[in-house]
């Protein structure tokens, strides 16, 4: 390999042989440690930002710990109880799964249609591939702002829109459901495109030759995307439904911008854990122990639904039925 | 960006393959007809609608906003009247733009930089631990680290950094994901030959990096740098939290913006536009090759 080669060979090795020694030596170290050089700003920065707090998390969580006053008593686990007590709490956890669920199943089902759309001989590819991703460049917050007027209680776009059609205003502030769908369209609306383009990528992976076998045995277009394309996806299903949980549970911006207060409501109707966990900390309790409890619970929970995302995604793709034998059959 | 030999074989390569098989005529790949067209277009105004009716707000005012729920198709005229409200608000919103610019290159530059001499070293330098370390990289991309966000403002905090802008640029330096990123492309477009050449030469490692490996990286850091930067720009929480309302980046001043001004519609969508033209300018300029990053990102990953 190019890295053991160096040093001997210089022509100045035998010319003069005690400095060439000393050449040898630092040429030595250069190959052995240079690699460890080149990795180490990835790992001393995880572990002091990332790694380091969430453990730390833990330590702060079993204290009493205040904002500006900083660490109190070891407390045991009070700020678990205490966090468990409070209704708010379930409330959150309620509202996080709800925009979740509504955001990512449709997501998961928009992204994969609309990437078979692309998946065509279009004229202009590249321009309806650029028109599906362009929201990605609008920040959360942004759309945060744009969709709380859209979906305003009064004189909004939307309901306007529905009263054409003969609905009734909803209101999508003051009803939980409403709101958790108003939040999740916000969500849908920023990543469905960049998801498309993830399945677009996968499904062009797929060999043209399972297609040609399939029409042989005279599978319809809609039998050739359940048959074949789906099934193959299979790791692309599992890669976009884990990053989106990650992402999802922990969501934050869009649902504080969605009024001007930021707390997710009068009855706290839309406030997201992360919501919870920043007004415990920053908001009037200025509590970090019971905050870093929060995160902690976030923590677990989120290992534990990616978990489970993982073995129903796992499942859901393989049941389609006749699942080609392909060279890519045993992929991941 | 300049084209690179792998990247030219890359697209081309893939590309012909793909319509030399079109042109062959599998019955499923003929050019698709009208129904095709018209779902892409209610997708694409989907997508452009939202953008476009924060650009009609932004230019009209608060009264006719509240007269017309859905808004005339043709801007009104006050756009360059909001914007300068925006502007003279008492939320500095010039000192946002500075900070945002600030922190997105400075955070651009530094991933490229350690992304790529981590890519180098995990394609093709050999060492012991390599591939376990790999592994673990790319798990870690799995961890929810915003949930550590209390000790890191502890750490800010002792640092006296809570408030300045180098609390949001350092936990961003390098990235999981840059350096996944780099090593899949280094893995597939710098050959042995080349660094092999350079160290019979007499290069140094960092000199082999330096001359060989970052100019064979650069299409792949042109896309990183592209996504760093537009994930920087729209970053809220951290910069939320850490930075409050004295020294804000962008988002955090669009929040300010909105608490203090919420009735007025008008002008908080001026802010709107004015944070999102920078970035949907750079996507016109560029958005070919995020489309081209993501799809071949999916494909690796």
């Amino acid at each position: 390999m190019a890295t053991t080669t160096a040093a001997p060979t210089s022509p100045r090795t035998s010319a003069a042989p005690p400095p060439s020694r000393w050449r040898n030596l630092l040429g030595k170290a250069d190959v052995k440690l240079s690699p460890y050089l080149y990795i180490a700003p990835f790992f001393i920065l995880f572990a002091i930002v990332g790694l380091f707090p969430l453990i730390y998390t833990a330590f702060v969580s079993v204290h009493e710990w205040h904002l500006i006053g900083g660490q109190g008593d070891f407390i045991g686990l009070q700020n678990y109880v205490d966090v468990l007590q409070q209704p708010r709490f379930y409330t959150a956890l309620r509202n996080t799964f709800s925009i979740f669920l509504l955001s990512s199943v449709p997501q998961v089902v928009a992204a994969i249609v609309i990437a078979a759309v692309l998946d065509a001989n279009l004229r202009a590819k590249t321009f309806w591939r650029m028109g599906v991703l362009l929201p990605y460049v609008v920040a959360p917050v942004a759309v945060g702002l744009i969709f709380s007027r859209l979906f305003a209680d009064q004189s909004g776009l939307i309901n306007e829109l529905l009263g054409y059609v003969g609905v009734d205003p909803v209101r999508w502030h003051s009803d939980a459901l409403a709101s958790h769908v108003a939040i999740a369209s916000m969500v849908n609306f920023r990543w469905t495109g960049y998801n498309t383009l993830i399945f677009l990528a996968a499904m062009q992976a797929v060999p043209r030759d399972l297609y040609e076998a399939a029409v042989l045995d005279g599978a319809s277009r809609l039998r050739q995307f359940f048959s074949v394309t789906v099934p193959l996806l299979r790791p692309t299903i599992i890669f976009v439904v884990i990053t989106s949980t990650i992402g999802g549970l922990q969501i934050f911006d869009e649902p504080r911008m969605y009024d001007q207060y930021g707390l997710g409501g009068a009855d706290r109707q839309w406030m997201t854990v992360t919501m919870y966990l920043y007004e415990l900390g920053w908001g009037a309790q200025k509590s970090f122990g019971r905050a870093a409890a929060v995160a902690w619970i976030l923590f677990l929970i989120i290992v534990v639904i990616g978990l489970i995302n993982f073995s129903i995604t796992r499942r859901i793709a393989s049941a389609a039925p006749d699942r080609p034998k392909t060279k890519r059959g045993g992929h991941r | 960006m300049s084209t690179s030999v792998p990247m030219i074989r890359q697209t081309a390569g893939a590309g012909a393959a793909r319509a030399a098989a079109r042109r062959r005529g599998l019955g499923s790949n003929r050019r698709p007809g009208w129904v095709t067209y018209t779902l892409l277009t209610v997708v694409l105004a989907i997508s452009a609608y939202p953008i476009y009716y924060s650009f009609l707000l932004a230019s009209s005012d608060s009264a006719t906003i509240a007269q017309n729920p859905v808004p005339s198709l043709i801007p009104g005229p006050n756009l360059w009247t909001n914007l300068g409200r925006v502007l003279g608000a008492d939320i500095g919103f010039w000192h946002a733009v500075l900070n945002s610019l600030i922190v997105a290159v400075v955070t651009s530059i530094s991933v490229v930089f350690f992304a790529t001499l981590a890519g180098f070293a995990f394609s093709r330098l050999r060492f012991r631990g390599r591939r376990g370390l790999l592994v673990f990289i790319i798990a870690t991309m799995a961890v929810p680290t915003q949930l550590g966000v209390v000790p890191l403002f502890i750490v800010m905090a002792n640092l006296g950094w809570t408030g300045k802008l180098v609390a949001v640029i350092v936990p961003g330096l390098v990235t999981a994901f840059g350096v996944f990123w780099m090593t899949q492309y280094l893995d597939s477009a710098l050959p042995y030959e080349l660094i092999e050449a350079a160290r019979v030469d007499g290069c140094s490692m960092i000199r082999t990096f330096w001359h060989v490996a970052l100019p064979a990286a650069r299409p792949a850091a042109a896309m990183l740098s592209l996504f760093t930067f537009v994930a920087s720009w729209t970053n809220f929480f951290w910069p939320f939290v850490v930075l409050g309302s004295s020294n804000p980046t962008l988002p955090v001043a669009l929040q300010l913006l909105q608490a203090s001004y919420f009735k007025d519609y008008a002008l908080i969508m001026a802010g709107v536009v004015a944070a999102t033209v920078p970035l949907v300018l750079l996507f016109i300029v560029a958005g070919k090759q995020l489309v081209s990053g993501i799809m071949q990102g999916a494909v690796k990953g």
